[in-house]
């Protein structure tokens, strides 16, 4: 598994996107780790005196606050700082949540086969029927809003994905010789699937979730926005662009520095995971 | 000798089922009998498509039975337990880079069988791995190594090591060696004769090349579209071949060695398709020999000259 | 310039490589003709380098070859100057190559008239019609039962035979020069096999054609082709008329490669075959001197260091006689 990782890397590199995306997802994790030493002053500090200050190197901008202050007075650079962290760690939480479910629907269901394989089926063209926000804000809407609730909605409705990429792995996977020699001498099907078939799927499961990663992101910023996410006072990005949305004209960056934000995060994780899809294919091609 | 492995009349069909249209059965096997002797070769022959390698599914059970009956020992192999069974019986694939999963080490591919059907502890385990390496001539390093580092004969050699864990009675050999470069092959032959005697193995060997089949074969059974056409002795059915198929398929084979009589003899025409077979005798239709009667009666193995033939002109 | 339909000399093929700094050497010093109407076996095993030949007198290597050799001539073509346009008129034209899996060349999703067709407009330039014409002769030479039937059937519907019979079929259609042929009966089973070599061989005869039949069977050589060269590790370590080399091999890895077959002569069944130890060195880890003295049991001390040329016909400085080294 060493090797397959350093092979990975090496792959990646010829790839100068992919490259950048990594870059940029190092930044934004170091940013959040460091929040607290990086960010100049409290998120939720409010400066009564300084309301809707413009970045300090726009006229009109004050030094104390480099990205300017929002509607209450509060420093957006801190806000931006801290709002990586939820960023960050909804896309953590999506991804695993959806990988682990994603994979053990899939895997049973390519394994299994006929009605177990059905159902579940059915029930990943009934998630990927409705338009994947829609869902969620249903979900959000019967649950209540909230950051946690948020998750849990865009993860359920990005699980279809994984089981869609898994179980097709696992069809082919499983009827490889390997599988039948495994059966040879008695492993059980839980081993089959998931010591014997499971690893072998590795690849696109990277791919899509990296790429889970980024629509995690988006979609819990969208929740945000809609103001189903993250409540105040908590900066994340998405409910940062709701706030500011009436101030559009009078103070544009007070939507703009959280857009970036939202839009370099994404981009960089969709970089990697392009890099990705094209580092693990030659692999895949060369094992069958 | 003491007969190990008895089969009995199986017969092995698949529902092919078509919408809108009646589901047909698909005779992949049909009234196989025969029995395997401690210690012996028994050679399996015929083309793509004539069943051999349904035969080893139905008996490492990775395909269930449509009828018949097969007996290890004596008992019903459906009676045995599954840890008597997979330590009865064994496997050895044919393509050394599908059945070896490439994310696993030698040394866990090895062990697997240990794991899932003994007690031992990880220790003892490591001993009888590293033994096993040693008897299929590997060196003991190898262990930590990922398949793709090794070449097709030795992922083969890893392929028997695996198959031997268990220490099984009965190995079928499903064309081990056709992957495989000539002279590679010829290591893997070697080694798998060296090691029937080792451990007293009674080998079932499927293969489309006469000559290993010739080579490692006690006796021989000559398949073509799921039924027997010709079981004997090794020596009877190589040099005095009676079925028309057989005949073909020796002289078919091609040797370095210009013949004095090179034959003009070509089978004609192709295999017919399993879900639409002759009336009757499944070879009449490419058969030099054939006549009217073979045409609409399927002839029944019968001892004709010291071995079986399925022919109405042998 | 000499007269062969090919002639190559001294032809060495090189790889760049990101992971190696030396480019790996394919293919060293290879020199070989083949005449009009003539067929040349080419017997190696795997890493031996009778594909890569292959490919570069099809003018298909990847970018990452580097070719060079003293002569490298088809029907008075220098292949290596050729453009692209000129390489265009004679791959699939002056030579045609089928490959060991028939099923895989062919596209699945188009009927085989269409591929036909296709195929014989391109490299004719006939009208449909006259190209549907021409497809039914070519199926019919070949041998298929009902060509009008399997002109209109899709690949799945072939077994492996019929498919490599439609192979052939497009291959001849453009009347080549030369027939490459690279494990054409690898895939089949033997009674399908013989027909298809048979068939091959009476096209040779018929069309006065070039084959080079690729495999690693000697046996296929044996029964079917009057020259054969012996290839290892990228060389040729013997050439020469086929009935001599298998009855009295010079070289020590000829000889092996005859006496490993099972059942190459008739022993008692069981016996130990004398086997060939290790393995064809992969192609960075090529050894000094012989190529094959690591494996060899007759190597000597003068074996291992010195570049060994081919001498009448066998790369080997201690050549066996009647199968004994002296």
């Amino acid at each position: 598994m060493k090797i397959f990782w350093i092979e990975l890397y090496f792959e990646l590199k010829k790839n100068k996107g992919s490259m950048v995306g990594l870059f940029i997802i190092g930044i934004s994790l170091f940013i959040s780790i460091f929040a607290p030493i990086l960010s100049p002053h409290n998120p939720a500090e409010v400066f009564p005196n300084a309301l809707r200050i413009p970045p300090s190197f726009l006229s009109g901008g004050q030094n104390q606050f480099f990205f300017g202050t929002d509607d209450i007075g509060r420093d957006i650079m801190s806000r931006l700082i801290y709002g990586s962290r939820i960023s960050l760690s909804v896309g953590f939480s999506v991804v695993i949540l959806s990988l682990i479910t994603g994979t053990i629907l899939g895997v049973v269901a390519g394994f299994y086969g006929g009605l177990i394989d059905r159902f579940i089926m059915r029930l990943t063209d009934l998630i990927m029927s409705l338009p994947s926000i829609l869902f969620a804000i249903v979900i959000v809407a019967v649950l209540g809003p909230g950051i946690s609730n948020a998750i849990f909605a865009v993860s359920v409705v990005a699980v279809p994905n994984f089981i869609r990429i898994i179980r097709a792995q696992v069809l082919f996977e499983k009827n490889r010789q390997y599988v039948q020699a495994a059966k040879l001498f008695g492993a059980s099907n839980f081993k089959l699937m998931f010591n014997e078939i499971l690893p072998n799927c590795m690849a696109p499961l990277i791919v899509q979730a990296t790429l889970g990663f980024s629509d995690g992101i988006l979609n819990c910023a969208a929740l945000g926005f809609l103001g189903l996410g993250a409540q105040a006072p908590m900066s994340e990005w998405g409910t940062m662009l709701s706030d500011a949305r009436s101030y559009i004209e009078s103070s544009p960056w007070m939507v703009t520095l959280p857009g970036i934000c939202i839009l370099l995060t994404v981009l960089s994780f969709n970089l990697l995971g392009d890099g990705l899809r094209d580092a693990l294919d030659p692999r895949l091609k060369k094992q069958n | 000798m003491s007969i190990i492995l008895n089969v009995e009349a199986l017969d092995k069909t698949y529902p092919i089922k078509k919408i809108f249209k009646e589901t047909i059965e698909l005779k992949a096997l049909t009234n196989i009998s025969f029995h395997l002797a401690k210690k012996e070769t028994l050679g399996i022959v015929g083309e793509s498509g004539c069943g051999k390698s349904t035969l080893a599914k139905v008996l490492t059970k990775l395909e269930n039975i449509s009828s018949g009956e097969i007996n290890f020992r004596g008992k019903n192999f459906n009676t045995l337990s599954a840890h008597e069974f997979h330590s009865f019986i064994q496997m050895v694939f044919q393509d050394p880079y599908q059945s070896l999963n490439p994310r696993k080490k030698a040394f866990d591919i090895i062990a697997a069988p240990l794991r899932i059907n003994s007690e031992l502890n990880e220790k003892e385990i490591s001993l009888k791995v590293h033994e096993m390496l040693r008897k299929v001539g590997l060196r003991e390093e190898f262990a930590s190594r990922y398949p793709h580092h090794f070449s097709g004969g030795q992922r083969q050699r890893i392929g028997i090591a695996r198959a031997l864990m268990l220490r099984p009675e009965v190995l079928i050999l499903d064309e081990p060696v056709s992957a495989l470069d000539v002279s590679i092959g010829a290591q893997v032959l070697n080694l798998l004769l060296e090691l029937q005697n080792e451990f007293s193995l009674s080998y079932l060997f499927i293969s489309h090349d006469l000559s290993v089949i010739q080579h490692m074969s006690d006796r021989i059974i000559v398949m073509y579209l799921g039924r027997i056409v010709e079981y004997g002795t090794r020596d009877e059915v190589f040099n005095n071949p009676q079925h028309p198929y057989t005949k073909a398929l020796l002289e078919s084979a091609p040797k370095p060695q210009k013949g004095k009589e090179t034959s003009a003899n070509i089978l004609k025409g192709e295999l017919p398709s399993a879900l639409n077979l002759p009336i009757g005798c499944a070879f009449a239709p490419r058969c030099p020999i054939a006549t009217e009667k073979c045409k609409s009666f399927i002839p029944e193995l019968e001892i004709k000259k010291n071995r079986m033939v399925a022919c109405f002109e042998a | 310039m000499s007269n062969h339909l090919l002639s190559v000399q001294d032809l060495n093929i090189f790889f760049k490589s990101d992971k190696n700094l030396t480019p790996i050497h394919a293919v060293r010093d290879l020199s070989f003709s083949i005449d009009q109407g003539e067929m040349l076996g080419v017997v190696g095993e795997s890493g031996s380098g009778k594909s890569i030949t292959n490919l570069a007198i099809m003018g298909l290597l990847p970018e990452t070859a580097i070719v060079s050799a003293k002569e490298f001539v088809f029907n008075k073509n220098a292949l290596l100057e050729l453009k692209d346009t000129t390489w265009q008129k004679i791959r699939g034209g002056e030579i045609s190559m089928i490959f060991q899996d028939p099923m895989s060349a062919l596209n699945p999703f188009l009927s085989v008239e269409f591929q036909m067709i296709e195929t014989i407009k391109a490299h004719k330039g006939l009208s449909k019609k006259e190209a549907r014409e021409l497809s039914l002769d070519l199926l019919d030479q070949v041998g298929i039962a009902s060509p009008k039937e399997r002109l209109s059937s899709f690949p799945f519907e072939l077994s492996g035979g019929m498919a490599q019979r439609v192979m052939i079929a497009m291959a001849i259609s453009s009347d080549p020069k030369l027939l490459i042929a690279d494990e054409p009966t690898t895939a089949l089973d033997v009674t399908i096999q013989k027909q298809i070599l048979t068939l091959l061989k009476s096209l040779q005869n018929k069309k006065n054609m070039s084959i080079i039949l690729v495999t690693h069977d000697l046996g296929v050589i044996g029964e079917f082709s009057e020259k054969v060269q012996v290839m290892y590790a990228g060389e040729v370590v013997e050439a020469g008329k086929t009935e001599e080399i298998i009855n009295a091999p010079q070289h020590p890895y000829t000889s092996a490669l005859l006496n490993s077959r099972p059942g190459a002569v008739i022993r008692k069944a069981k016996t130990i075959l004398p086997s060939i130890s290790g393995i064809v060195p992969s192609f960075n880890q090529r050894p000094q001197g012989c190529q094959f003295h690591p494996r060899c049991n007759f190597t000597q001390s003068d074996c291992i260091n010195q570049k060994i040329s081919l001498l009448n016909g066998c790369r080997c400085i201690h050549p066996l006689t009647n199968g004994v080294n002296l």
